[in-house]
């Protein structure tokens, strides 16, 4: 398993990183940036311990946010994947509205939510909007798709609508529904911080983009970065998770999630 | 006679009998399937099927043989209730008290059509879970279903394991598991290698003469269609008709022996040159 191209594959990205980060930190040396200009990644490191009280607690909420945000639009976006998929009626009268929702730049909308909704909720909502689609997509191109002959096979046994939806259409959907999860992880932490920001100083929160936006002002570049790098790690760690879990689900039958010898 | 006696408008039109089996007509004790003037028009107005009319006796094994578009998958649709005819009549027997997860028919796809989510027993539990028949009673009944097509080394693998054949197998157990009356079967081993393909051949001709089941097989090929049945129905192009009809009296048990003897070459000989107009009219068309 462990080939020599499994090893490159591994180190490469680690050596463009310190790679990066030294002459990052050469760069700040040689010309003695600022900085309230650009911190050295050392400065950033050692911002990020020493602020981790503040951080860590932004990072918390930012995080909370983020999960309030993707339960509601996986339990919506498969919710009204489902309401359509029962009645085309209902496909015809609302799609076209998740589409509208969708293609509307979510920063601009953040604005008037936080006009009409408290600033708690309409960060979750802002969460809500970006994510639910991939979800509400994905699982209408999951339910569509079920082989015709087993759909067949399930009418002559006389399967009811709800059996036929428990045992055939929701495990066919399922590693489309779990894209859709993947790409809403990410999302909805995005819709959470675009909230925070457009919230800004008004805000009364203390999200993590709610300290980017404060630090800005305040001129503090390094706990900006700072920020920005937890940030960046929240997003990685939630999409390794819902991939795991993805994986998890899928590793006994999906060609997805099977290796490549088998 | 049960279910759908009255499937699809009821009207009798133009019955063509000249090549339905001469049984004395009312004689329905003993037919397992009854087709009636039964005709198949899809929505783009193309004629797939018919009319047609059709007498399987129960205990029988048919083979349906015609070119590809003849509409013979389309018959077996019908009478598995899968999609209505245009016109005319389809019937199909119960027989005995039913228990629950017994079904009449039993069906069998030319893909193995399994959910690739569930192990092997899973799938082939699938019809009794619908009937909700669950128990000691079910399990007996799978294993039972598993045991005759040779997979009880293989409950727990999941379809993506299996070979072609062995996929197969399952989905035949899947369809044995509610003992049905009568087995349609959809071109099921087309897509095998040829050595395999004679070996379910064989198998399936065991299971026909151990389990007493009628059996409708659906097939482009001329060799098997006389391997296995007792009948073979050769099917025009188009819109599908019965265009010949051949008893094949070999006696049984079948075996390879009977697949190189001078009576099965000859049969294959009278059925191809049956199919040939099927295919000339295609071209021609």
């Amino acid at each position: 398993m462990k080939s020599p191209h499994d090893l490159v594959r591994l180190i490469a990205p680690v050596v463009v990183l310190a790679a990066g980060l030294v002459l990052w930190e050469a760069i700040v040396r040689a010309y003695d940036i600022q900085p309230y200009v650009l911190p050295s990644p050392l400065l950033v490191l050692k911002t990020l311990v020493n602020d981790w009280g503040v951080l860590s607690q932004s990072l918390g909420i930012t995080l909370l946010t983020t999960l309030e945000g993707f339960f509601a639009a996986a339990i919506g976006g498969i919710a009204l994947a489902l309401l359509f998929n029962q009645s085309k009626w209902l496909e015809y009268s609302l799609f076209p509205y998740a589409v509208i929702l969708q293609v509307t730049p979510i920063i601009a909308i953040a604005p008037l939510l936080l006009i009409y909704l408290e600033q708690q909720t309409a960060v979750i909502v802002c969460a809500w909007i970006v994510a639910f689609f991939p979800v509400l997509s994905n699982t209408t191109l999951g339910l569509n798709s079920v082989d015709r002959n087993l759909a067949g096979l399930f009418q002559l046994y006389g399967a009811s609508k709800l059996q036929t939806l428990l045992f055939l259409k929701l495990p066919a959907a399922l590693p489309y529904i779990l894209g859709g999860l993947r790409i809403a992880g990410g999302l909805s932490l995005i819709g959470a911080v675009v909230a925070e920001i457009a919230a800004g100083s008004a805000g009364a929160g203390s999200g993590l983009a709610f300290r980017i936006a404060e630090s800005g002002y305040r001129l503090n570049i390094p706990r900006m970065f700072a920020a920005l790098l937890l940030l960046s790690l929240a997003g990685i760690v939630i999409y390794g998770l819902l991939a795991l879990v993805s994986h998890l689900l899928l590793r006994r039958w999906h060609e997805s999630a099977l290796g490549k010898e088998s | 006679m049960g279910r759908g006696a009255t499937r699809g408008a009821a009207a009798l039109n133009n019955v063509k009998s000249a090549m339905v089996d001469s049984r004395a007509p009312g004689a329905n004790a003993g037919l397992a399937v009854r087709l009636r003037g039964v005709t198949k028009i899809y929505d783009s107005g193309v004629a797939a099927l018919g009319p047609l009319d059709l007498d399987v006796v129960s205990g029988e094994f048919v083979a349906l043989l015609g070119p590809s578009g003849c509409g013979k998958s389309t018959a077996l649709r019908l009478i598995a209730g899968l999609a209505a005819p245009s016109a005319g009549t389809v019937e199909v027997s119960h027989h005995g008290a039913q228990r629950r997860g017994s079904h009449s028919i039993g069906f069998v796809f030319q893909e193995p059509t399994l959910m690739p989510w569930a192990t092997v027993r899973d799938n082939v539990r699938l019809p009794l879970k619908l009937a909700r028949a669950t128990g000691g009673d079910a399990e007996t009944r799978i294993d039972a279903a598993l045991d005759q097509v040779g997979l009880a080394d293989f409950a727990r693998a999941y379809p993506r394991e299996l070979s072609g054949g062995m996929k197969m197998r399952v989905s035949l157990a899947r369809a044995l598991v509610t003992d049905p009356d009568i087995l349609l079967m959809d071109e099921p081993f087309a897509a095998l290698d040829e050595i395999t393909r004679f070996r379910l051949n064989n198998d399936l001709l065991a299971l026909w003469r151990d389990l007493h089941k009628t059996v409708i097989f659906v097939t482009h090929s001329v060799f098997e269609s006389v391997y296995l049945s007792q009948r073979v129905i050769v099917m025009t192009a188009r819109p599908g008709r019965i265009g010949a009809e051949f008893r094949i009296t070999s006696p049984e048990p079948r075996g390879e022996a009977f697949r190189t003897s001078a009576e099965y070459a000859g049969f294959c000989r009278e059925v191809s040159n049956a199919l040939a107009p099927s295919y000339a009219g295609q071209a021609g068309a």
